[in-house]
């Protein structure tokens, strides 16, 4: 070395080492990071409205006779469980379909804190947009009956919006899991159409014809042990299906992807 | 300081990185020079963990990229200025990047104004700016966290000659406040002038490194002529070894002698001076010609 490096190190004050980056910063940046671009914003908001328009609508088709919780609950849940899934799976999915993951895997260099900050911030959005989409159907049923001047009926107890809830997270985490395993945004999408919308009517129809499946379905369809969360009433044998199912179409997928999101290049 | 030991990558069968070591000193513009495709970009990749080794090791002041607890405050990088997420405004890349490191939001501005992006700029979405702006913009993301080492991969891409002067002299201040930084680029001219060591990468090895002076020393005569054929014999006739370029000859003798032989063998020259440089220049066009990219004409 020179004498004029040897002189730099010594112009140059030695610094502390930094503090490690806290959990909670790492979850407040990905919690903006999916509002700060047009498209984060609209889809969170499209929660919202998607609830509104969801609750007129039952307002204006509904027969009087049928206008009570339930029917908003299950108007609202729909939208819910398509939007849910597609915001957790874009949350993973930009960072390498955007190839900002160059920038965010470099200012933090440890993958499972992001993508953990990821899930939290996910199982964050998903279950405050069930809160908000509880209560622009509660408003529609107030706002609803009094229109009609019928009675107001609550017939969702807290225990089966709490299944809802449960199952719309559920729901969500099926499209971080895909997120995860694909880290492509349309693949992971469709991936969860898949998942949801084209498997349970095979599955259904399997069950129809082969009197084996049907046996076996409670215990290996994901979509069927996640229906008794919307039937309202969960036993033992429903909650022990759904732990069940979960394990393998959610958790073990998962762990894969986790592997893979670890391991990989991020280009 | 930047240290690299024995860092080999490969993929399938094929060796991008094979046995590469050097040391980015504190102070100095260390230049990674190298042929499109030489494993410049893989190199720097492993360097901050985006893409894991197959063998060998690289530390960032004294430590491994992923032991650092907040890389940003100690390595200021910029590998892809088109890797960004194009629907967010420049300003909210760096406030995220600002969080990320818990700086007060204030730096964002005094970053801003340091890479003269105007407020109009970065309040524009990534997807409308030129390459030139963005690379701006990552030079403002490395910049950041005042951090001591700087890892740019070919930063002067997209700029314009006014752009390049900016960056250089600004890189060039930051090494002289005892910063290290390391460029790479595929240009010889480029980064002749800005760095003050050089490490050249062909094929995934290193083919030279040292101090810039070291590398461009002296090394013959270069002299240029229509008539080649004639000067080649009459230079093998004098005993003299000489190599071919593009359209002259590397003599290894001094001017004189060459001016000498060129005199009594009656050929006219159009050029003739001490080959500063010539040998490096050489070496790096046998590299890109390996590649088969651009020719012989580059």
């Amino acid at each position: 070395m020179t004498a004029a490096v040897l002189e730099h190190e010594v112009v140059r004050t030695e610094r502390p080492t930094p503090a490690r980056i806290p959990m909670s910063r790492l979850i407040s940046v990905e919690l903006r990071k999916s509002f700060d671009t047009r498209s984060g914003f609209w889809l969170m908001a499209s929660i919202g409205i998607l609830a509104v328009i969801a609750t007129v609508a039952t307002i204006v088709f509904a027969p009087e006779s049928e206008l009570d919780y339930e029917a908003f609950a299950s108007a609202i849940g729909f939208p819910m469980a398509v939007v849910l899934p597609i915001i957790a799976a874009l949350l993973v999915t930009s960072e390498w379909s955007q190839r900002s993951g160059l920038t965010t895997f470099t200012l933090v260099p440890h993958r499972g804190r992001v993508i953990t900050a990821k899930l939290a911030v996910s199982v964050g959005i998903g279950a405050v947009s069930m809160l908000i989409a509880a209560a622009i159907g509660a408003v529609g049923n107030v706002v609803g009956t009094a229109i009609t001047g019928t009675d107001t009926v609550w017939n969702v107890s807290a225990a089966e919006l709490s299944y809802i809830i449960i199952a719309n997270v559920l729901g969500m985490l099926v499209g971080f899991m895909l997120g995860v395993l694909m880290r492509n945004s349309a693949a992971a999408i469709v991936g969860y159409f898949v998942y949801s919308f084209a498997l349970p009517p095979l599955t259904f129809l399997l069950a129809q014809n082969q009197q084996w499946f049907k046996d076996l379905q409670p215990w290996v369809d994901f979509n069927y042990a996640q229906g008794n969360l919307f039937n309202g009433v969960m036993t033992g044998t429903y909650w022990a299906q759904l732990a069940v199912t979960t394990f393998v179409w959610l958790v073990v997928p998962l762990v894969v992807g986790l592997r893979l999101v670890l391991r990989s290049e991020v280009k | 300081m930047i240290k690299v030991e024995s860092l080999s990558k490969t993929y399938g069968g094929f060796k991008a990185v094979d046995d590469v070591s050097f040391t980015a000193r504190p102070g100095r513009v260390t230049g990674f020079l190298g042929p499109n495709g030489a494993g410049k970009t893989t190199t720097m990749r492993i360097m901050v963990g985006l893409t894991p080794a197959t063998s060998g090791s690289a530390t960032v002041s004294g430590r491994r990229f992923a032991d650092l607890p907040n890389p940003g405050l100690e390595v200021g990088v910029l590998l892809d200025a088109s890797a960004q997420h194009a629907g967010r405004t420049g300003r909210e890349i760096l406030t995220v990047a600002q969080r990320t490191m818990g700086l007060p939001g204030s730096r964002v501005d005094e970053i801003l104004d340091l890479v003269s992006l105007t407020p109009t700029e970065s309040g524009r979405r990534v997807r409308n700016y030129s390459l030139g702006m963005r690379q701006r913009l990552g030079i403002a993301a490395a910049l950041l966290g005042e951090p001591e080492v700087l890892i740019l991969d070919e930063p002067a891409n997209g700029l314009d000659p006014a752009g390049i002067r900016w960056m250089r002299d600004l890189l060039r201040g930051y090494a002289d406040r005892g910063g290290t930084v390391l460029l790479s680029s595929h240009l010889l001219h480029e980064i002749e002038v800005i760095a003050d060591d050089l490490v050249v990468i062909g094929n995934g090895r290193i083919v030279a490194q040292g101090t810039k002076a070291e590398l461009l020393a002296s090394a013959g005569t270069l002299v240029r002529t229509p008539d080649v054929p004639t000067l080649s014999q009459a230079l093998t006739g004098a005993g003299v070894a000489f190599a071919p370029m593009t359209d002259a000859l590397r003599v290894e003798a001094d001017p004189d002698v060459v001016g000498r032989v060129a005199l009594a063998a009656g050929v006219a020259l159009t050029e003739l001076r001490a080959a500063e440089g010539a040998g490096l220049e050489e070496m790096f066009l046998e590299l890109t010609a390996d590649t088969q990219r651009e020719g012989v004409a580059a």
